[in-house]
């Protein structure tokens, strides 16, 4: 039996690639399409550094079998921005300094982004356990929820957050 | 190195002659969350793996005859999102939200933990209690199942090779009826039961137990119903005479082991204290007031 030929949209574009059922979706992304945003901190579905949006629902890219992309939409870290512009999101972990050693942001970016789609005026309390899945060692997540919670309040219209 | 292959039927014919035709072993596959992380670990050497989730009637959730069809891989965020389903079943949406983190809810399934048969699976002493049946197809046909005859032992089921679960169904409620789960871990998410406990009741107008089914995860190789714990709620209402005997019937039913999350005596207190706490929600919620499990 030869590679799977997948057939697949990723931020937008149509995709084909190749790929063997043992590689995951993280290594497609990663080592086929070059999609290097995407992380792989664990590889278990702890940390969540390779979140991506599949099909509308948030999922570690390393617990999905790349195979499994045929036919899907795919989000990654790479398609949150507008072209050159960030998104919000992204302008906020900036201001913040919600990151240190940035191995986990594409990971927190991503779960942030799906978090304020799907629930645009989210308690602090609801934002840290929706990022309960994404581990930072660097920041002690007090910079992440800030910018988190500063880019809702932004993304809603309202004032900067105090 | 032998090849690992892929397929994803369209139809349940097609999964079963795969399963039955398979050469080698073979796993099923819903949301994988599971199984990639054996296949990665290499406790699991598979050739054929066979993803479901393109099975008409694996996804999705719908109303049959005063109950509920879950498809046996809908992952668990479609749960959450189900307003008439958490209405009615809190306790088995609450267990099956508890598992993992948002991610893992976006691909994690009731039918993939139930047979991936660890004894700490959160969805299963919930669905146990709510007296679930799982619907399973296989060679010989269709059959259907309670849910606590599918797991054996650790990692083992009593499937078939060529079977796999096609949905689970929860039963109607009768008026004044109530489920609820909790585990105990030692933080607050991200964790694997040390102690984990569904209960359903079904009380009469007066508050007064009629029915009463109290299961408990992570004290056994399989997940434990206590006819003893439901017989200590039937009858009564939840006061501290009951209570005392819902926690002996519980702790008197564990047989768990000594590891590195709890020991045996540790395990067994605690089973105690929870089929305690998650009475007392199932008994609120029987009563019409929302309460919030976990």
């Amino acid at each position: 039996m030869s590679k799977h030929h997948v057939t697949t949209t990723i931020n937008g574009e149509a995709v084909e690639f190749l790929c063997e059922t043992q590689e995951t979706l993280l290594d497609v992304l990663r080592n086929t399409l070059n999609l290097t945003g995407s992380k792989e901190g664990c590889a278990s579905g702890d940390c969540g550094a390779c979140t991506v949006i599949m099909d509308g629902k948030m999922v570690c890219s390393c617990l999905v079998l790349g195979v499994e992309a045929e036919g899907s939409s795919v989000t990654t870290v790479e398609g949150i921005a507008d072209g050159e512009t960030l998104h919000p999101v992204q302008r906020k972990f900036l201001e913040h300094a919600a990151l240190q050693c940035g191995f986990c942001t594409p990971g927190f970016i991503v779960a942030t982004k799906a978090l304020l789609d799907a629930n645009p005026n989210p308690t602090e309390e609801e934002a840290r356990y929706w990022l309960a899945g994404n581990l930072c060692r660097c920041t002690g997540y007090d910079k992440i929820i800030r910018a988190v919670m500063d880019a809702a309040a932004e993304m809603r219209g309202e004032a900067r957050a105090a | 190195m032998q090849r690992l292959n892929y397929a994803a039927p369209k139809t349940v014919n097609e999964a079963v002659s795969l399963l039955a035709g398979a050469s080698g072993p073979a796993k099923l596959m819903s949301g994988g969350t599971d199984l990639l992380v054996q296949l990665r670990s290499g406790r699991l050497k598979p050739e054929l793996i066979v993803d479901l989730k393109h099975v008409p009637g694996l996804i999705g959730i719908r109303e049959e005859a005063g109950g509920f069809v879950i498809g046996a891989s809908t992952p668990g965020a479609t749960l959450e999102a189900h307003a008439g389903l958490k209405a009615a079943w809190p306790g088995v949406v609450e267990a099956m939200d508890l598992i993992g983190s948002e991610q893992i809810q976006g691909r994690a399934s009731l039918a993939g933990n139930l047979c991936n048969a660890s004894p700490a699976a959160d969805s299963v002493p919930a669905m146990i209690a709510a007296g679930a049946v799982a619907v399973v197809v296989g060679a010989k046909g269709r059959r259907e199942v309670p849910v606590e005859a599918i797991p054996t032992a650790p990692g083992r089921t009593s499937l078939a090779k060529d079977e796999f679960i096609l949905e689970i169904r929860l039963p109607p409620r009768p008026a004044h009826s109530g489920d609820a789960y909790l585990r105990f871990i030692p933080r607050t998410e991200m964790d694997i039961a040390v102690v984990g406990c569904g209960v359903n009741v079904t009380l009469d107008a007066a508050g007064v137990c009629t029915a009463a089914r109290v299961v408990l995860g992570a004290v056994a190789p399989t997940a434990v119903l206590v006819p003893a714990a439901a017989a200590a709620l039937i009858g009564h209402k939840l006061d501290a005479a009951t209570l005392a005997k819902l926690d002996a019937a519980a702790q008197a039913a564990c047989k768990p082991i000594t590891d590195k999350r709890g020991t045996i005596e540790y395990r067994t207190k605690v089973a105690g204290v929870m089929a305690r706490r998650t009475a007392a929600i199932a008994f609120e919620r029987a009563q019409g007031r929302a309460v919030k499990g976990h």
